[in-house]
């Protein structure tokens, strides 16, 4: 199973109570907005601490309220792509890039920068600083960033949502590729049933949070 | 073109001014990261105490300080008995008021560029596999720097100007805390030294506007060719 995740938060008004069991490749998490979609991702990173349940990913326990398991997120090796690609925007964009490559271990580094500079067409932004850069070469460089750090699974937050639509189509062809051919396992969050139905190999249906008692 | 006296008093200026707001910046960096982040019982108190040096006249601030630092004042005892110093009457004394006098400024200035900083950029360097202090010392401190130097430059130049809190706490003593407000203070004094007073002022105004100047030159420089998060 590549997330097995059974989590349970109280988040302002309700009470977040998800379950989900998935195989491999691209899972969509979808629903509506305030269905809690984002805030299950930032628990699968480490990012938000939920009050119980249990976070495994690829057999990996990363979350259990019960054993007291919670890695922090520097030792959850997930990677994270976020909807505003939130780049580093004092650094350039090759520093960008190799920021968790150099803190990664030689040993969990499986993909090689060159590699990812040209499968993402970026070759031509190293030099940059990311506040010159376009929504879709954010996307790119955010999405390199995140695979650079030697992810055993990868976290995408509505990804497409702030681009136009040629911008879209380029992206999704990354993502599609990063599905196919990388074979990393995607948490995929949106709200969009076009993209859904065209990326996911799993959907997990998140309706209207229900009202706490 | 200047006499002797006068490079000691420039000198002695610069010295306790430099030294004050380089030992000053990291309390006030440690203070401006606790009150810009942290949640904590009596953070009002801690903030009003921090702010105190900017509205309490600067007569009550060196009185306080000579009350602390005295021979059996508390701090007097501490610095005594463990570093065996007295700051009393000495530089380090002036450059201790000075460094009180400019603290909230820096402080201040800190505050709103930790407050500016982006949170969530700091949980992507976590998600990107950098532990806690790493975060702070890649993303926190450099996406700061700008308050940094804003803080430097403001606490110097509150620290050259510093007059009241100096005069009360170590006195005036020629070479050792006669800075330039001081010293222009004492030649007003004297009768017939309109001259040298006029030199005084005028070497006091060359500094304020060369400390101006630096700092346009060294925010310009720290902004680089990167646009997007300069104050």
């Amino acid at each position: 199973m590549s997330f097995d995740v059974r989590v349970r938060k109280a988040l302002g008004q309700f009470t977040l109570d998800r379950a989900f069991n998935v195989d491999t490749g691209l899972t969509v998490l979808f629903g509506p907005s305030g269905s809690g979609k984002t805030s299950i991702l930032n628990m699968v990173a480490g990012l938000l601490r939920p009050e119980s349940g249990h976070i495994i990913v690829n057999g990996v326990t990363l979350f259990d309220s019960a054993k007291g398991v919670n890695l922090p997120p520097n030792k959850r090796h997930i990677g994270s792509v976020f909807q505003d690609g939130r780049l580093f925007p004092h650094r350039r964009v090759r520093a960008n890039l190799l920021y968790g490559y150099r803190l990664a271990q030689p040993a969990d580094r499986w993909l090689d920068p060159e590699k990812a500079i040209a499968f993402l067409g970026i070759e031509h932004l190293l030099d940059r600083w990311p506040a010159s850069l376009s929504g879709g070469e954010v996307q790119r460089v955010a999405i390199g960033r995140a695979l650079l750090a030697g992810p055993r699974a990868l976290l995408m937050d509505e990804p497409l949502s702030s681009l136009d639509e040629p911008r879209r189509e380029e992206i999704m062809l990354v993502i599609e590729r990063i599905r196919d051919e990388l074979r990393i396992p995607i948490l995929y969050v949106t709200h969009d049933r076009s993209e859904a139905q065209r990326l996911a190999t799993n959907v997990v249906e998140l309706e209207q949070t229900e009202k706490s008692e | 073109m200047l006499t002797a006296d006068e490079w000691e008093i420039v000198g002695l200026s610069l010295k306790v001014s430099i030294v004050s707001v380089v030992l000053t910046l990291p309390i006030a960096f440690a203070l401006a990261y606790l009150l810009a982040r942290a949640r904590f019982p009596g953070k009002a108190l801690v903030d009003g105490i921090v702010h105190l040096p900017l509205v309490v006249p600067p007569v009550v601030t060196g009185w306080l300080l000579l009350i602390a630092f005295g021979a059996t004042g508390p701090m007097g005892r501490i610095f005594s008995d463990w570093f065996g110093v007295t700051v009393i009457f000495r530089w380090t004394g002036a450059a201790i008021a000075s460094g009180i006098i400019a603290l909230p400024l820096m402080v201040r200035a800190v505050r709103l560029s930790i407050e500016a900083v982006d949170r969530r950029l700091e949980g992507v360097a976590r998600t990107l596999g950098a532990g806690a202090w790493r975060s702070f010392a890649t993303v926190t401190l450099p996406l700061s720097l700008p308050g940094i130097l804003a803080a430097l430059v403001l606490g110097f130049g509150r620290a050259i100007g510093e007059f009241g809190a100096t005069i009360t706490f170590v006195s005036s003593i020629p070479g050792e805390t006669r800075t330039l407000p001081l010293a222009i203070y004492s030649a007003l004094q004297v009768p017939g030294s309109e001259h040298a007073v006029f030199r005084l002022a005028l070497m006091s105004l060359a500094l304020s506007l060369l400390a101006i100047i630096a700092s346009e030159w060294i925010s310009r420089r720290s902004a680089g060719s990167r646009p997007g998060h300069v104050l």
